[in-house]
């Protein structure tokens, strides 16, 4: 069975702006696959329509064999444990400690008082350790994360997501503020993750050469429909320029050189 | 085209200095006021003050009394702007836009804070003194009221400001309205309500010395009571007493936004 089945998903805003416009896909366990797509496409708007953070308009999005559209209360939090969500402007608690905003991670899983007084058990804070250890931050572990550089926020919010034991993570254009060098150490991580805790990644990109170099899969989205959902390797320049809508050689990007790095 | 648009800016500015410069002279016209006669005034008015209000013996003999109504003075000041903080702070929380449990809530508390706050703290006192009379709570719940206004303005921004972004990775992880406003909002916005409440307690304390005046309590009482018993010296102590504690209020206040910013 499919981890994730999306079938004919629309989402409107008000009355006249159509987001997304009966987009259909599934995915595997185990995939890592890319959004692509203008600003604007809808890329954002489909990923949090996954973890409803923005109510779904009409259509069926199946998680784990459980119905998404419908949910309410505890069973939307359950359901958003289960997925993981890294953003663009890293979206941690400036003036908390890494470890603190790590242990966020948790609070899906608490009840009133222990989410409201923020008690996590000695097990919990410990795996929090390990996994800010694994992803480098050993040595910032108790700074404050206004501290940090972008990368090094960046990584917070993956350990964030990943003390939620997630089966899927949600990657909101994760690498859109870092300069080249740390998004590469992020993409490095979400693959390793991947391959090695065998967690399904959805990542939105901005940048075409990235996307074709990690994932197995692309999904191009433009105005809001899904117009390319196949392998990197399939993907041919004209059908870059259809989703960004682009006249050949007017984005920065060489495929061949691309396709050789890989 | 670029010139043109720096000769708008140079005629704007112009028009506005001369509007200003006429409605300068036209109320100065219409008030009959002299300012060579209002300026020539200062130095006599300096002398008369230095003079009648330097607190004598008699006036030192009453500062413990002063002191005691001081003291009433700085503990309804501070007690009233954080009572109002607290209760503040939960309705600025109902009412932003981030943390908002419904959009509904969204005019009612922003209306409710802007009626609150938008009363001078004079006219609550007078209208209070109706219902509570003479007494410690009618200063209380007039500086309560109008810092409950203030509060619930400055946090629904501040919580606007800073909490969006841990907001939402607070709701994507699953976690409860309860847990994600205590985990992030209140840490996020911490040190600018501690701010607020400090320069909340520095004018109530200034306003509380009005206040009293208004509604006979406190230093304000003292003041009024002296002041119109002729008794200068009394009152200027009242009033070197205010000035001092606002002072070290002010600096202690300082002191602590220094530490938590």
């Amino acid at each position: 069975m499919a981890l994730l089945e999306v079938e004919s998903l629309v989402k409107r805003y008000g009355t006249e702006t159509l987001a997304l416009d009966q987009v259909s896909f599934t995915m595997e366990a185990g995939e890592f696959a890319a959004i692509i797509g203008r600003s604007g496409a809808g890329k954002s708007t489909l990923l949090r329509c996954i973890n409803r953070l923005i109510d779904i308009s009409s259509g069926e999005l199946r998680f784990d064999g459980v119905s998404v559209p419908g949910l309410r209360g505890t069973a939307l939090r359950r359901h958003r444990t289960q997925i993981g969500m890294i953003f663009q402007h890293y979206n941690l608690v400036n003036r908390l400690s890494v470890i603190e905003n790590v242990l966020h991670g948790r609070l899906g899983y608490k009840g009133l008082v222990q989410g409201v007084f923020g008690i996590y058990s000695e097990e919990e804070k410990r795996e929090a350790v390990r996994i800010i250890e694994s992803l480098g931050l050993g040595e910032q572990i108790y700074k404050r994360c206004d501290q940090l550089s972008g990368g090094q926020k960046q990584r917070v919010g993956i350990a964030r997501a990943l003390i939620q034991q997630p089966k899927l993570l949600l990657c909101d254009e994760p690498i859109a503020s870092l300069d080249p060098n740390a998004a590469k150490i992020i993409m490095d991580t979400l693959r390793e993750i991947n391959r090695e805790m065998g967690i399904t990644v959805l990542v939105n990109l901005h940048q075409v050469d990235v996307a074709l170099r990690y994932a197995d899969r692309i999904i191009g989205v433009k105005g809001g429909t899904i117009v390319y959902d196949g392998t990197p390797d399939r993907l041919s320049s004209e059908q870059i320029h259809q989703i960004y809508g682009s006249e050949a050689g007017d984005l920065i990007l060489d495929l061949s050189e691309q396709h050789y790095a890989a | 085209m670029q010139h043109d648009i720096f000769r708008q800016r140079r005629n704007q500015r112009l028009i506005f200095f001369g509007v200003l410069i006429a409605l300068t002279y036209g109320s100065m016209v219409l008030t009959a006021f002299d300012p060579v006669a209002g300026l020539a005034a200062i130095p006599r008015a300096f002398i008369w003050g230095a003079s009648s209000f330097i607190p004598d013996e008699a006036a030192m003999r009453r500062l413990p009394r002063i002191l005691q109504r001081l003291q009433e003075t700085v503990l309804v000041s501070i007690s009233s702007a954080t009572v109002a903080s607290a209760l503040g702070l939960v309705v600025a929380v109902l009412g932003a836009n981030t943390t908002r449990p419904h959009p509904w809530f969204s005019i009612p508390t922003r209306a409710i804070a802007s009626i609150f706050r938008n009363v001078d703290v004079s006219v609550w006192a007078l209208v209070l003194l109706f219902s509570f009379g003479q007494s410690g709570y009618t200063g209380f719940f007039a500086l309560f009221f109008v810092t409950f206004g203030f509060i619930v303005r400055v946090m629904i921004e501040t919580i606007d400001e800073v909490g969006t972004e841990p907001v939402e990775a607070l709701r994507a992880s699953g976690a409860s309205y309860m847990a994600t406003i205590s985990q992030s909002v209140i840490p996020a916005c911490l040190p600018q309500l501690i701010s607020w409440v400090l320069y909340m307690i520095e004018t109530n304390i200034r306003s509380a010395t009005l206040i009293g005046i208004l509604t006979g309590t406190g230093i304000g009482f003292a003041f009024d009571l002296y002041f119109k018993s002729f008794n200068y010296g009394a009152a200027g102590l009242v009033v070197f007493v205010i000035v001092i504690t606002v002072l070290l209020i002010e600096a202690l206040s300082n002191t602590i936004r220094r530490s938590i910013l």
